[in-house]
């Protein structure tokens, strides 16, 4: 057997470029697989590890003023572990240096050693001294944005009173890993912090002595949500208390649930697409590769060597090339795995990272790929195998090739004797072109499944920026107001429109399927934030019913026309039933929206606002900030262009940061296919080549006719390859769609041309490649071997 | 030692080919083989000769040099004018496709066309060729000429193949081991075709050959053995092809 282990060294060495390009795409499988689920996997271990060391509560509900005594009476519900009551209220904040008004969540600390729930990790600097009064924490994020360290000062309208305030620490909380403004749907670290104070401090300033306006729960293993919330409700409605949630309406946590689940799901898609696909190209390659070698096939018999012995020394071959596969792509997909879990465990600033170790997933991958090699190998040499060993030592019989046209139709006086060679070439193995133009068109395909989510973030940028929400800013209060209060912003410098709003949060149900989602009211005539139907048009709201996304419509599963039970989570908590008037075409978040007269007769009370979006005269930008600053009732002003740049800056690049790996992945896949079909193509008609030369063909004249093929067949997939692109890609927005961001199936025309692009580009530089190989064809050597 | 024609130093009006002082060593790492050691002939226009001798001993080497697919180490090799061994990978091109034709042991033929589209293959890329049913009644094989390789028996694929490399009308045609593939009857069969092209077209003709029956059709026989030229026999009486037996 030695004799053959050096005869496998030697090939591989010699057949080095070929190798190197089967075990890329192996290894492009493998890394995208390691990478994906690794990167999944350390970062939801992180946020599981945070959640428990930090103490992330599990329950959460805003009231108004409730006493202190009621934290007794919350403890003792049937299931609670633990009870954390505190301050927590917006308010706007001035800057030094900086021009627009932005908005600090104000959370209160125990005046005696640290919260119980949501705890804090001091990154810089300490927590406020028990006490103080102009003590702050603040989140990093926020820290970060403006460059404070401990010591730096800020100020904030607490109440309508400014207050000096000093940054002593810069603290991490589970509770804020996203933090959210009002009016938001991005974070904007610049306009929005979160603000830690001692409870002394903020209830001096909040008047709420005695009281607490926030409470969150952690629940015992076994206990049952849905109760605790009911009793809780029940506990804190007469204090004014807002509907109690879960983890899952919690802000923060359900948008990194749904980063994580984004993560989650490709990598439960796109691994098992590029495998798969790797699979397919390994076993072609493979299979064609073990048949070029029949001659030596039937040598090793002559000589005496047993089929078992010859199968095993073949299969080492490809198991070489496949282990060479699995440990660039492990390597490769272990760095990009660390790479991503670092870039996301930036952007959620988690305190620490937990490196997922996951043996399982590469032993998934290199089972994967093994069988995808060994089977490709098998269905070789099983018809190697089985020859005499003198009939395999002798050239294969020349194959029978069929006319393509009737006999008597010249097909000369049309074609050209190598266009006629191609031809027959394809018509007489069916399959193997059939596999090869396969092979091209997935390549192309995950080409457009890796690139497609830039059209449709571009298309959700679109539709949310451009048709949806065109207001310049929004305007929210700390609390409702009454309508009239729209006169007074109109009236505020540089406002061209004012339209009104108003936020209803509310519990919607359709048979067993619950969501908590907000209704907004909104006037008949809005012309700054349309409601964009699914045909992406802009539609009017009828006088009475319910418009909801078409997500949520889907979850509840309901269609126009359908009614469902709407539980009003504010003033006197009716339950009513509503018709879906409309379904919205919306990409962040679930949501309901009706005509603000009849949300305001719905709700039984005079009409009331939350926020007013507004049309801006840009110039006029500075005096209004400086106005908004000194308005006490005002919680925030939202821009509209700032939110798309952070859109940009954030989800975006996130989004294609992956979707580059993974289309330099697929890239990597796609030349690995080409540049064997080509190479291969060679190897097999290499003696017809060299005859060919021989007779007085050019160079030039023999390339062609290998290239003809290559291109015949690179072209052909391209159609196909269009087509599985976009079922692909459809599969992938199908699993990727969520509660709280989804998009549309968009993809545009240059994304596929720029998927053909690269795989013709790799065509070309395989023709390239192969070229050299085509000069230095033995003719001599054609004379006397056989094959 | 003899020689084939020792008057060096001209080339005689007649001659195809004249060669002077050939010679073409192989270097693979360290080891040095000298292939052809100093040969010097002539061969001149519609000659036919066969050259005979045991394996290694130049015989291929020098067909391929004047074949146009390597190139001599020293010496020169002219065809006709034309001085092969200063030519370039695209002067032997179009050297090959302008002036010679190849017939070799294992036919060469392209097994996804048809006899007529084989010798159509050449024929769309010469200046003034026959018509490929023309070349292939030459070899007897007019009736055949819509049949692929795999439909034909290796002698009527060594006649697609003497066709395809005559269509052309060369001037030289060279054979490497033409029968060696065949039976007795059926390289008769392709000598007698090779014997008439060069009737007919007075086509220069060299033959590769381990059969010493064969040497009776050549007006010259050319003994190689060690590189060199080692003994030259002229027919007075060629014989008919379908008088040899072997």
């Amino acid at each position: 057997m030695r004799m053959l282990d050096i005869k496998l060294f030697r090939d591989l060495r010699r057949l080095w470029a070929q190798a190197l390009a089967i075990a890329l795409v192996i290894a492009g499988a493998v890394a995208t697989l390691v990478m994906s689920v690794g990167s999944y996997r350390s970062l939801d271990e992180t946020r599981r590890a945070y959640y428990e060391r930090y103490q992330f509560a599990d329950v959460f509900a805003l009231v108004r003023r409730a006493p202190m005594s009621l934290v007794s009476q919350i403890a003792e519900i049937p299931g609670v572990a633990a009870v954390d009551a505190r301050i927590a209220k917006l308010a706007l904040l001035d800057i030094p240096g900086f021009r627009e008004p932005a908005t600090g969540r104000f959370v209160s600390l125990p005046e005696h050693g640290t919260p119980h729930l949501n705890q804090l990790y001091v990154r810089a600097g300490r927590l406020p001294e028990p006490g103080s009064v102009a003590e702050v924490a603040i989140s990093e994020s926020f820290a970060n944005a403006h460059g404070f360290v401990p010591g730096a000062r800020f100020s904030a309208i607490l109440n309508g009173r400014k207050r000096e305030l000093t940054v002593v620490g810069i603290t991490l909380s589970p509770e804020f890993v996203y933090a959210i403004g009002p009016g938001d749907i991005m974070p904007d670290d610049r306009r929005f912090g979160i603000v830690w104070m001692p409870e002394k401090a903020l209830a001096g300033a909040f008047d709420l002595d005695g009281a607490f306006s926030s409470v969150a729960v952690k629940l015992l293993r076994n206990a049952s949500e849905r109760e605790v919330i009911l009793r809780l409700d029940a506990l804190l409605d007469r204090y004014g208390g807002q509907a109690a949630y879960g983890r899952k309406d919690q802000t923060s946590h359900a948008f990194l649930d749904h980063e994580l689940d984004m993560l989650n799901n490709m990598s439960r898609t796109l691994p098992p697409i590029f495998l798969v696909v790797a699979a397919f190209l390994v076993n072609l390659t493979l299979d064609r590769l073990v048949a070029l070698d029949r001659e030596q096939v039937g040598l090793f018999k002559a000589l005496g060597y047993g089929n078992l012995a010859i199968a095993s020394h073949y299969l080492k071959f490809v198991l070489a090339l496949v282990v060479i596969g699995i440990a660039i792509g492990s390597l490769a997909g272990t760095w990009l795995g660390s790479l991503i879990t670092s870039l996301f465990g930036d952007y959620f600033r988690f305190p620490f990272l937990i490196f997922s170790k996951s043996p399982d997933v590469y032993l998934m991958a290199a089972v994967a790929s093994l069988t995808a090699g060994t089977l490709g190998a098998a269905r070789a040499l099983r018809g190697v195998v089985a020859l005499a060993p003198a009939v395999a030592m002798q050239p294969p019989a020349p194959p029978q090739f069929r006319h393509l046209l009737p006999l008597g139709v010249r097909v000369d006086r049309l074609l050209s004797q190598p266009a006629i060679m191609m031809l027959r070439g394809i018509a007489h193995h069916p399959f193997r072109a059939g596999f090869t133009v396969l092979g091209m068109a997935l390549a192309t395909a995950i080409l457009i499944v890796s690139l497609f989510t830039r059209d449709t973030m571009e298309q959700l940028i679109d539709v949310t920026y451009f048709m949806a929400d065109r207001q310049d800013a929004t305007v929210s209060f700390t609390e409702k107001r009454p309508r009239d209060v729209l006169f007074q912003v109109a009236r505020l410098p540089g406002v061209i429109t004012a339209e009104p709003y108003r936020e209803v949060p509310v519990r919607i149900r359709h048979r067993n399927v619950e969501r908590r989602i907000m209704i907004s009211g909104r006037p008949p005539d809005a012309d700054l934030s349309r409601i964009i139907d699914e045909k992406l048009r802009p539609v009017v709201l009828p006088e009475s019913g319910l418009a909801i996304s078409a997500m949520l419509a889907q979850i509840l599963g309901v269609q126009v026309g359908d009614d469902v039970e709407v539980d009003l989570l504010d003033g006197q908590r009716r339950t009513v039933t509503l018709p879906i008037a409309a379904l919205v075409e919306d990409y962040f978040g679930i949501r309901g929206m009706m005509n603000a007269d009849a949300l305001s007769r719905l709700m039984r009370e005079a009409p009331v606002i939350n926020s007013v979006h507004l049309a801006l005269d840009e110039s006029r930008l500075d005096s209004l900030y400086d106005t908004v600053k000194e308005l006490p009732s005002v919680s925030g002003l939202a821009l509209q262009r700032v939110s798309l740049a952070n859109f940009r800056a954030s989800l975006a690049v996130l989004v294609t940061t992956m979707a580059s790996i993974y289309t330099g992945l697929a890239a990597i896949i796609a030349f690995g296919v080409v540049y064997n079909t080509a190479r291969i193509s060679l190897s097999e008609r290499a003696r017809e080549l060299a005859s060919l030369r021989v007779l007085g063909f050019t160079r030039a004249e023999v390339l062609r006719i290998l290239f003809l093929e290559l291109a015949l067949l690179t072209l052909v997939a391209q159609l196909p390859g269009w087509v599985m692109g976009y079922g692909l890609a459809w599969v992938m927005r199908t699993n990727l769609a969520g509660e709280l961001m989804r998009v549309r199936l968009v993809v545009e025309n240059s994304t596929y041309v720029l998927a053909s692009a690269v795989v013709v580009a790799a065509a070309v530089v395989s023709a390239l490649v192969v070229r050299r190989r085509v000069h230095q064809l033995d003719l001599v050597a054609v004379l006397k071997t056989r094959d | 030692m003899p020689q084939a024609d020792t008057r060096a130093g001209g080339r005689m009006d007649t001659g195809v080919f004249t060669a002077r002082d050939l010679t073409k060593v192989y270097r693979t790492g360290e080891v040095e083989v000298r292939a052809l050691r100093g040969l010097t002939f002539e061969i001149t226009a519609g000659e036919v000769v066969v050259l005979l001798g045991p394996s290694g001993s130049g015989k291929s080497t020098l067909l391929n040099i004047m074949g146009g697919l390597d190139q001599a180490t020293s010496g020169r090799l002219f065809f006709k004018d034309l001085d092969l061994t200063t030519l370039d990978d695209r002067g032997l091109t179009a050297y090959r496709r302008r002036h010679v034709g190849f017939v070799f042991q294992f036919y060469n033929l392209v097994p996804s066309l048809t006899a007529y589209e084989n010798v159509a293959l050449v024929t769309e890329i010469s200046e003034n060729p026959m018509r490929p049913d023309e070349a292939l009644a030459l070899v007897g094989l007019e009736a055949r000429m819509d049949h692929f390789p795999a439909q034909l028996s290796g002698g009527e694929q060594q006649r697609v193949a003497i066709a395809r490399a005559i269509a052309k009308r060369p001037e030289v045609l060279l054979c490497d081991e033409p029968t060696g593939a065949l039976d007795s009857k059926t390289g008769i069969r392709v000598i007698e075709a090779l014997l008439g092209v060069n009737a007919q077209l007075g086509t220069t003709t060299l033959i590769i050959t381990h059969n010493a029956g064969i040497q009776e059709v050549a007006d010259r026989v050319f003994f190689f053995a060690d590189g060199r030229i080692s003994q030259e026999i002229r027919n007075e009486m060629r014989r008919a092809a379908a008088e040899l037996t072997w």
